[in-house]
């Protein structure tokens, strides 16, 4: 019952555990105080006041005000510091699940929705801080008063105790179905809000497509079916709920007046007294409360699990794209690579997409990679930086299998733009500064030179501009040509560049291919282009089709011997020459 | 002139607010209250009934222990065999009184439980349709972070609140009243002794509203940031791996969490005090009347077991005052978020929609643009703009990246309304048409192909929902999409995940095409829309578009003039102005600047 959640997360709670003591410390030492509050006016009562002694009345006077005073301040450091262990907690919690992430691999993002990951690191991470912040403390004080209760009744009358064991089989039966029938609903309306939290991050994400097709009123349809079933789920868990706690209450109460019913028959045959009644069902009474709380807190327990459950399967999974043990770190690349009889499948895809690759860079070359629409070009491209594994074969820098490389120590070698620039909201330095925080302003200005990326000069507060969402409140080809400046920023021994000329005209187009050929000089790339103009910079060509390098040489020897080649670059200049 | 500075503060200005004045906080709690208002409304019967039904169950739990003594007085007596029957019945009533009690508080969780989904389904409705109103230029202030904390997180606050409120406020206040009536009636002067504490209560009360108001307003701001950060270093976690930027972004992160962290602990000692500070004001209370009534009892003006009476219900008196304060700080949480959603439902949105639209016959696609100037910031970005497209015509629109052309293309699809002068749809301006009315006339494919999560037919779909799957393979097959789709796995039932991620950007860009050409728009504007195609399949799209946009009127952005070939008439901007205007021919034998384009552009091809 919610006992595995602490277990696991009990860890957590160890870097804290003085505040822990404290909390309980000051929680118990409060109690004690609230306990003599009556008694001290008890004996003001019993003393000054019966002795009509009102000049006695002040020391007990300050007493009761000490009392208060420390039951105020021992509650405040009891809440205080629980308050403060259970949310430092949280956060370790949260940090923690961000940086797994940040660690798994993308064909793990690829397939997970967002909302689902969203959900479960706010939503799912409350609920656990919630039970373990109050819900065990309430489990621990229900445990003891149960057990003091218990022994009362016990010593009071066993028989009657007996009867009373009798009525919590029932209770404890309930708490057992309660626990499997609440722990799918719980789940399922976890599942549920992750599932509502995708639909929202999709309409904000996508607000450009839903404006342009004014299918605002579908995408609301399509959110209230969401959150409509969220709705149902819920009020299931609510009826679940209601009939448990209810039940929870009604039991002891029955139990309460067949006690009543067999304790004055008792009384009346005369094998009991009045007042061992009356003190048996004021223990019964004292049940009440806790009974109460049980019920919430047997909810709150399932639903902290199946969060956990939640948490585990994400934090299970671990990405197989990592270094290494014994990995060695690569200071300074050569830049050769080799691809060798490399095939790839996308993970849980039986399709292969690329398949006995061979290709040789020695450093400084220039490839280009030419294909039709979906032959595998990007796909290519994002395995030199790890972004997937290869699925067999391998690719090799300076002769080192990539995945016998520390995976940062790889990827500080390669300088990468991908085909949709990938900008953050943050300034444009920062965006530029991405991979390389260490470098100076001479190196940004160069990198801004060589992608013709000066506008950066007009933008509001230059440099420090920040660029909005996605890099949204760019021009798309401002967006790319700073990606390229990224990529270029402090001279990577190999550049993967693919398509990044997409979105420039012809004229910027001419000059960043200019200044792109000094900076290819020294370095080995991969250059994935559609454009014939781009293909100047290639030392050679690779043309995939079919998952495969068809076909490997220099442009012009490709144009005269490859017809899909000629297809591929060279028809269109003649057809607008025609 | 306070009227000016609270009506600047309209919407979601102030929101990251630390502290706020007193003038803007008054407001703002307005605003919250008249949001519940309106949301609890519709639910006034259910939640009377509801009330009810908790006033049965309090009612008939009370009666419990009244009945157990009344059975233990009169039906219990050592050695009176009479009495059983009595006992029996008195048990009887007593088991029919634990039964009602339980049908009542069974009744009463799940109406309660209903009215709180009911009321939450409301407000995201609510918010959510009202976001859709929203111009792009608020989404693009706000960030997506924000509207998903907005619609998740904030809501959850309020959750709770509906969740546990109803029934502990009623219990709670009817336990306060019933027993201040007690105690009045037990003794009038120490009655209103007693109520000396309120003044007391309601300065701590006011100092917990305050303070709780800024920290809870903390939590919720606080919340939004990590959302924001999280959203958008993850959906870019290709370009974060590839540069190694995972310790930047968990260092900003930790951050945010800190934060997050530090206001909720804000929070939780704010409650540390007010609930126990309630509790000490009850202490001080007894021990007030404890010697007030001492002094009393010893001058004889009252009984002793008056004053041991009224001490023991003191305690029942400040017991549920404590739950009170619970409930408030569940209050202060929910108000804070329901603020923040407030903010947002009362942006107005920039791009309103007319009071009365005007009707258009299907348009024929005519577009003017008469003086048309606009800026995002400051800086204008089109300066001036006039032109006129006849309804049928393509045109093409060429020029230096960051010229406007995307801009120009988003004011025509009415993404923005020019800051200066008006645009024209058929003679009718923009303004004073419906949102439906102008998206079924005009669409655009942006440059960015943005696709939903779902199968690919779903996503062409999306160009109009109502097509058949033969129409949907019909536009696939049209752009030239369908031989890809057809030899994916599923077909056209392949999910493309996450922001299409199954599929290459070419792939991507086609199916956005066949999602534009579906929809069969009169006016279609194609921001680069075949920029990632490789040739080819670029000449199979522009094949099509060659009798696609026969009786249509376009509005294609391309650097690669290729795609300009097709037009009748050709725009060069720069600089967000109209520098060339003409037909591709007369612009390439000109001297211009589409002449050298065209230059650069044959020469790069060779
Ligand atoms: N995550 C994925 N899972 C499964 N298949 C994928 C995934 N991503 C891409 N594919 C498929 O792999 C193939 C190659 O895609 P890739 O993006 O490498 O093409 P590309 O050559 O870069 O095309 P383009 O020129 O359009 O960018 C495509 O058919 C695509 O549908
Ligand atoms: N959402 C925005 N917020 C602020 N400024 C913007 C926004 N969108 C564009 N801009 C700025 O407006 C100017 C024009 O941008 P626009 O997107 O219209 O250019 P474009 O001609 O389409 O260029 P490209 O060919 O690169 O797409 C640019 O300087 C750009 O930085
Ligand atoms: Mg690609
Ligand atoms: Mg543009």
């Amino acid at each position: 019952m919610g006992f595995s959640v602490v277990r696991r997360y009990l860890p957590y709670l160890r870097p804290y555990w003085r505040l822990v003591a404290i909390s309980g410390g000051s929680g118990l030492a409060s109690l004690v105080a609230a306990t003599l509050i009556p008694l001290v006016i008890k004996a003001v009562i019993d003393g000054p006041v019966t002795h009509r002694r009102p000049g006695e009345l002040w020391p007990f006077l300050a007493l009761l005000l000490g009392l208060a005073a420390a039951e105020f301040g021992l509650t405040f450091a009891r809440r205080h510091t629980s308050g403060l262990a259970s949310f430092a907690m949280e956060a370790d919690m949260r940090n923690e699940f961000y940086a797994h992430l940040q660690g798994l691999q993308v064909s793990f993002h690829d397939n997970w929705q967002s909302g689902q990951l969203l959900s479960r690191c706010v939503a799912d991470i409350n609920t656990i801080r919630r039970y373990i912040g109050f819900g065990l403390v309430f489990m621990i004080v229900m445990v003891c008063t149960f057990l003091v209760v218990l022994a009362m009744l016990v010593r009071l009358d066993p028989l009657l105790a007996l009867v009373t064991g009798i009525a919590a089989v029932p209770v404890v039966w309930l708490g057992h179905r309660f626990h499997r029938e609440y722990r799918s609903i719980a789940r399922r309306v976890q599942d549920q809000q992750g599932d509502v939290t995708t639909v929202i991050e999709e309409s904000a994400t996508g607000v450009r497509i839903i404006k342009a097709f004014g299918r605002g009123s579908d995408m609301l349809r399509r959110f209230e079916k969401e959150a409509r079933a969220l709705r149902e789920l819920n009020l299931e868990s609510v009826r679940v709920r209601a009939g448990l706690w209810t039940l929870l209450v009604y039991i002891p109460n029955l139990n309460l007046a067949a006690i009543l019913l067999l304790g004055g028959y008792g009384v009346i045959q005369g094998q009991l007294t009045i007042g061992g009644l009356v003190a048996f069902i004021s223990y019964l009474f004292m049940l009440n409360g806790p009974m109460d709380a049980l019920g919430w807190i047997l909810s709150m327990g399932e639903e902290a699990r199946t969060a956990s459950d939640r948490l585990e399967e994400v934090l299970r999974t671990q990405s197989d794209i990592v270094s290494r043990p014994g990995a060695l770190r690569l200071e300074e690349s050569s830049g050769r690579i080799r691809f060798e009889g490399v095939g790839f499948r996308y993970p849980g895809s039986e399709e292969w997409i690329l398949r006995h690759v061979d290709l040789d860079l020695v450093p400084g070359e220039t490839l280009a990679i030419v294909g039709r629409t979906g032959s595998g070009k990007t796909t290519l491209a994002s395995l030199v930086p790890r972004l997937y594994d290869v699925s067999e074969g391998r690719i090799t820098l300076d002769g080192h299998d990539l995945r016998e490389l520390t995976l940062s120590s790889l990827r500080a070698q390669i300088g990468m733009a991908f085909e949709d620039p990938i900008l953050f909201s943050a300034s444009v330095r920062e965006n530029l500064l991405m991979g390389r925080p260490e470098a100076g302003e001479e190196q940004i200005r160069r990198a801004l030179a060589i992608a013709q990326a000066g506008f950066v000069d007009d933008l509001p507060w230059g440099l420090e501009t920040r660029v909005g969402e996605q890099g949204y409140s760019l021009s798309g080809g401002q967006r790319q040509r700073l990606a390229l400046a990224r990529a270029v920023l402090g001279s990577p021994r190999v550049l993967v560049l693919d398509d990044p000329l997409s979105s420039v005209d012809v004229h910027t187009e001419a000059l960043i291919e200019k200044a792109l050929a000094s900076v290819l000089r020294g370095v080995t790339a991969l250059l994935v282009v559609h454009r014939p103009s781009t293909l100047a910079l290639a030392d050679r060509v690779a043309l995939i089709e079919d998952g495969r390098v068809s076909a490997l040489g220099t442009h012009h020897q490709l144009l005269e011997e490859v017809p899909l080649y000629r297809a591929l670059l060279a028809q269109q200049a003649e057809e607008v020459a025609s | 002139m306070s009227a000016v500075r609270v009506d600047s503060w309209r919407g979601v200005a102030g929101e990251d607010m630390e502290a706020v004045s007193s003038n803007l906080a008054g407001v703002f709690r307005a605003r919250v209250r008249r949001l519940l208002g309106q949301l609890v409304r519709p639910y006034r019967r259910p939640i009377l009934g509801a009330a009810a039904l908790i006033l049965l169950k309090t009612a008939a739990t009370l009666a419990i222990p009244y009945l157990v003594g009344l059975a233990i007085d009169q039906g219990v007596r050592p050695g009176r065999t009479g009495d059983l029957n009595r006992l029996l019945a008195l048990v009887v009533v007593l088991g029919c009184v634990m039964s009602v009690a339980a049908v009542a508080n069974r009744a009463f969780l799940r109406l309660s439980g209903r009215i709180g989904q009911d009321i939450l389904l409301d407000l995201r409705l609510r918010l959510f349709d009202h976001l859709q109103a929203l111009s792009l230029s608020f989404y693009e202030r706000y960030t997506s972070g924000r509207i998903i904390a907005r619609l998740t997180s904030d809501i959850d606050a309020l959750q709770e609140l509906l969740a546990t409120g109803l029934s502990s406020v009623v219990t709670a206040v009817l336990s306060v009243v019933a027993i201040a009536l007690i105690l009045l009636r037990l003794d009038l002067r120490l009655g209103l002794a007693t109520l000396v504490a309120f003044p007391l209560i309601v300065v701590l009360t006011q100092w917990f509203r305050g303070q709780s108001a800024l920290s809870y307003r903390a939590v919720r701001t606080a919340i939004a940031l990590v959302i924001v950060h999280y959203t958008e270093s993850l959906a870019g976690i290709r370009a974060v791996q590839a540069f190694r930027r995972e310790s930047r972004n968990q260092e900003i992160f930790v951050d945010v969490v800190g934060r997050y962290r530090d206001a909720n602990v804000w929070s939780n000692t704010l409650g540390a005090t007010f609930g126990p500070g309630i509790y000490l004001l009850g202490r001080l209370t007894t021990a007030a009347v404890l010697v007030y009534g001492a002094l009393l009892v010893v001058q004889g003006n009252l009984t002793l077991g008056i004053l041991t009476a009224f001490i023991l219900y003191l305690r029942q008196f400040f017991e549920p005052m404590q739950d009170l304060s619970q409930f408030y700080t569940v209050f202060q949480s929910a108000s804070a978020a329901l603020e923040k959603v407030s903010g947002v439902l009362d942006e107005e949105p920039q791009v309103p929609e007319p009071a009365r639209p005007l009707a258009i016959e299907r348009a024929a696609g005519a577009v003017e643009l008469e003086a048309v100037t606009f800026g995002y910031r400051d800086t204008p970005v089109l300066k001036d703009v006039s032109l006129s497209i006849p309804a049928g015509q393509v045109l093409a629109l060429v020029g230096e990246t960051g010229a406007g052309k995307s801009t120009l293309a988003r004011l025509v699809a009415r993404f923005y309304d020019p800051v200066q002068g008006r645009i024209l749809l058929d003679g009718t301006d923009l303004r004073e048409l419906s949102s439906r009315e102008l998206r079924r006339s005009v669409v655009m494919v942006t440059q960015e192909s943005f696709l939903f999560s779902g199968t690919v037919g779903e996503n062409i779909a999306f160009g109009r929902p109502d097509a058949t799957r033969d129409e949907v393979e019909a536009a696939a097959r049209a752009v030239g999409a369908a031989t890809f789709i057809s030899s994916l796995p599923q077909g056209y039932d392949t999910d493309v995940r996450r922001r299409g991620v199954r599929l290459s950007s070419g792939q991507r860009q086609l199916v956005a095409f066949a999602r534009a050409f579906l929809a069969d728009p009169r006016v279609l504007i194609l921001d680069e829309a075949t920029s990632s195609l490789d040739l080819p399949t670029e000449r199979l799209v522009q094949r099509a578009l060659r009798s696609l946009l026969r009786r249509r009127t376009a509005l294609i952005i391309a650097h690669r003039l290729s795609t300009v070939e097709i037009a009748d008439r050709v725009l060069v901007i720069d600089h967000g102005r109209i520098v060339e205007d003409g037909t591709p021919a007369a612009l390439v034998s000109g001297r211009g600047r589409y002449h050298a384009l065209h230059a650069a552009w044959l020469e790069s091809l060779a």
